[in-house]
């Protein structure tokens, strides 16, 4: 568990970033807390900065921004969130832990921590994302995932283009509330599709051939396949990298085929 | 650092360590329903309402209620008897540990959901584990419960 000195609560963005780079390894942002919670970290100074009005939900000139500090528990009661995109961003999250948990947890702190098996990563790549950051600015989620993180950053927003994306997910857990075995987001804005797979055991990523095949017309079926081919997979106590892969083909011609169907709720 | 929360109406300052979890900030303040189970954020156990909403207490830190009010069952101890009748009468508790997350969680439930299905408590309770029952004498306590309420069931 962690250990913590100080606890602060910043009046501004500007002095929550002063703290955390006057002592980065000594300091954290709290987010939810509630994987920081787990690590052994001894925190000289733990930055709240759930005082700092980062928990928006706004619509704003074509796009959906989420604050930082939105609980995942919003994103599934929210209306300008559950009335868009087949209401994914819900769907998504509405298996991790329990509703109490989800009322904790935020935006900010899972996007920042890109943990490989997160649910709302793989959703969030599928919809074109961006995040943005106090210092470093906007950027596109896939250049963050790649990137070496933004260590002293404050991650303030996430935004979503709002442009109709219909979006469908799938995964699969060994009981209910357990982390995911493999993830998968499919979106489609006319023939324009994305397919996003998470929980490799790694963090999610576009299956760019099988969004090109789908794109053309080449079937959910072969979609899947693709995905299965050209992204990395791996092994952890939850399944194997061969399980996965194959479970990849399976999950995204599902999605897919939802997709092609009409969207979450035309499934006969 | 030095804390200012309202628990069950009354306010408490103290003076707490930094990584107070608001779990132990409730226990010392005399409220003893509230249980730690996993201490890890995954069973409900510890499920406690700041400013009405269900969090799980082992992992919400205190300092971070200072100036909230904070619910534990000994605040809602009438609305909890009614309940905990219905799950007396279901067999819905054999050990009893889990009861005091479930209950609130059940309490929030009911306030946040109208007339919810089978389907949608089971979903909302997904976080309070039980090791007891199998969950199906719960569902049939919070069914008994529900209609009571309604003004439909033996009271
Ligand atoms: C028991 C348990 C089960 C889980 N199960 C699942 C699951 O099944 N599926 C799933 O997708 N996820 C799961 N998660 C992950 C969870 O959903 C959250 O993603 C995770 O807890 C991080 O969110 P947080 O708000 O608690 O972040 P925190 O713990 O507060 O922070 C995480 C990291 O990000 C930093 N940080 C937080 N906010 C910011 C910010 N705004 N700017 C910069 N840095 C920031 C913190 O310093 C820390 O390093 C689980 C977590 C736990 C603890
Ligand atoms: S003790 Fe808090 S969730 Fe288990
Ligand atoms: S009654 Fe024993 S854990 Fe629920």
């Amino acid at each position: 568990m962690y250990r913590i000195e100080n606890y602060v609560f910043p009046s501004s963005l500007e002095e929550a970033c002063r703290l955390l780079n006057g002592d980065l390894r000594g300091s954290a942002v709290l987010g939810g807390g509630c994987w920081l919670r787990l690590g052994r970290r001894h925190l000289r100074n733990a930055v709240d900065i759930s005082r700092l009005g980062l928990d928006g939900i706004e619509e704003k000139e074509g796009w959906l921004e989420l604050g930082a500090g939105v609980t995942l528990r919003r994103l599934e009661t929210d209306l300008a969130v559950t009335g868009r995109f087949g209401g994914i961003l819900g769907r998504s999250v509405s298996s991790i832990v329990g509703v109490q948990f989800r009322n904790m947890v935020t935006v900010g702190g899972t996007v920042y921590a890109r943990l490989g098996f997160s649910d709302l990563i793989t959703t969030l790549l599928s919809l074109d994302a961006r995040v943005v950051f106090y210092r470093a600015g906007e950027m596109g989620l896939g250049e963050y995932l790649a990137s070496n993180g933004c260590p002293g950053d404050i991650l303030t927003a996430v935004r979503i283009p709002d442009d109709g994306r219909q979006a469908a997910y799938e995964s699969l857990r060994r009981s209910r509330t357990d982390f995911p075995v493999l993830a998968v987001a499919v979106s489609r804005l006319g023939e324009d599709w994305r397919v996003s797979v998470g929980a490799r055991p790694f963090v999610a990523a576009r299956a760019e051939r099988a969004e090109a095949c789908l794109s053309r017309g080449g079937g959910a079926d072969q979609a899947g396949e693709l995905a299965a081919q050209e992204l990395r997979f791996g092994s952890n106590l939850r399944a194997g990298e061969d399980y996965r892969r194959k479970l990849a083909a399976v999950l995204v011609r599902r999605a897919a085929q939802t997709l092609e169907r009409g969207g979450e709720g035309c499934e006969g | 650092m030095r804390v200012n929360i309202t628990v069950n109406g009354i306010l408490y300052q103290r003076e707490i360590p930094c990584d107070t979890m608001l779990l132990d900030f409730v226990r010392q303040c005399g409220f003893m329903s509230v249980k730690r189970g996993c201490d890890t954020g995954n069973c409900g156990l510890c499920t406690v309402w700041v400013e009405d909403v269900p969090v799980l207490s082992c992992s919400y830190p205190a300092a971070r209620a200072d100036g909230k009010r904070v619910t534990t069952l000994e605040g809602v101890q009438e609305e909890a008897e009614s309940l905990g009748r219905c799950m007396a009468r279901q067999g819905a508790e054999q050990c009893g540990y889990c009861s005091p997350g479930f209950i609130m969680a059940v309490l929030a439930m009911a306030r946040e959901l109208d007339n919810p299905t089978d389907e949608e408590i089971a979903h909302y309770l997904e976080g309070n584990l039980c090791r007891c029952t199998g969950y199906a004498s719960q569902m049939r306590a919070i069914r008994a419960w529900m209609k009571e309420r309604r003004g439909e069931g033996e009271p």
